[in-house]
């Protein structure tokens, strides 16, 4: 979990103008997030975002993703993979568990990412000037604002019981927004706690072959994509 | 009577069909006002048809460049990529609100001043 991994990076920086804002894009909403979030006792700013909202203002399409955000209220990070890494592909789905170098693997890459985290909060390292960041925004199209519409009305429907229509325009937002494990993991979550990380969703991870769950962020201690 | 979603609220209005709406409703909903040479917000006006005081809200947002999708009654008012690409060009981070677990709200850019590792996570 990445709760408590944040609450760490958040102490170790206790002294530094810094903030964690962590959301949770959580359709069913604060009941879903607070056992975890109870769990974590997290100091930093814990917020519930059952629309998924800032996934459709950043442009994020998966969990752990990360913005970095200045002083000045700059983008100095877009979104990208949180320290998580594909290591998981590699699990054992019997016993749930990692081979050894796997699972160290895995450690070392989000070590490697809370480091660079703490690197910039203290000397601006790792911080991509004007250009190099707007290279990295996500490519947003008229699909995926589409599918974020359909989303909105798909999540309202279905607080309000309109479970049949719901599942229409979920459907229709993942199908416009593939990248989106977001939609579409949410939507399989809606359907039935579980579905989300069940055969389905390893059958998607499967189908993705050589491209990245987690696209590895361009910094130090990871491997480029 | 029909309900509108927009990003951040829900608003009930009142229509005759589709959604034909009061140029109240659509000030309410979407901040644009109804005026002689258009639908305006600020300085800024998109010419467009009224009749008996009404406006084809769905037909106005589109023309905006935004999606508009709807189910029975409810209609979502979403944000066009170009708006979108606009709101992230210049690298201001996108300011939100969101409640925490007490339902307090914060907003994100009251943190101006401070670095912030905004970060998402979910429960499934």
């Amino acid at each position: 979990m990445d709760l408590p991994v944040w609450q760490s990076l958040f102490d170790s920086l206790a002294d530094a103008n810094f903030m964690v804002v962590a959301v949770a894009m959580d359709s069913r909403g604060a009941e879903a997030a607070r056992p975890w979030i109870e769990a974590a006792a997290p100091t930093y700013w814990s917020l519930i975002d059952p629309e998924h909202r800032v996934a459709s203002l950043y442009g994020m399409v998966n969990v752990p993703q990360a913005v970095w955000i200045d002083e000045r209220g700059k983008i100095v990070r877009p979104p990208e993979s949180a320290g998580s890494t594909d290591h998981f592909r590699g699990m054992d789905q019997v016993t749930k568990t990692l081979a050894p170098d796997d699972a160290k693997a895995r450690l070392a890459a989000r070590t490697a990412y809370m480091d660079a985290v703490r690197a910039w909060v203290r000397t601006d390292a790792h911080a991509l000037p004007g250009d190099a960041a707007r290279a990295a925004l996500p490519a947003l199209t008229a699909d995926m604002a589409m599918a974020h519409a359909h989303f909105r009305l798909g999540v309202w429907l279905q607080r309000h019981d309109r479970v049949a229509e719901a599942a229409r325009h979920l459907a229709e937002a993942s199908q416009l927004h593939p990248e989106s494990w977001n939609m579409w993991r949410q939507t399989a979550d809606l359907e039935q706690v579980g579905k989300s990380g069940g055969p389905e969703f390893w059958a998607r991870v499967r189908a993705l072959g050589d491209k990245s769950y987690y696209p590895p962020p361009n910094l130090p201690g990871f491997a480029a994509d | 009577m029909a309900t509108i979603l927009t990003q951040t609220d829900e608003f009930a209005v009142d229509t005759i069909s589709g959604l034909q709406v009061t140029a109240a409703d659509a000030l309410k909903a979407t901040g644009w006002a109804l005026k002689p040479e258009g639908m305006c917000l600020g300085d800024l006006c998109v010419p467009m048809p009224s009749v008996g005081g009404r406006i084809d809200l769905a037909a106005f947002w589109q023309k905006l460049g935004n999606p508009v999708v709807s189910e029975g009654d409810v209609w979502s008012l979403g944000v066009g990529a170009e708006a979108r690409r606009d709101g992230l060009a210049g690298l201001d981070a996108p300011d939100f609100e969101l409640q925490d677990l007490a339902g307090q709200t914060h907003r994100l850019s009251s943190l101006r001043g401070k670095k912030v590792f905004l970060s998402s996570w979910a429960s499934w």
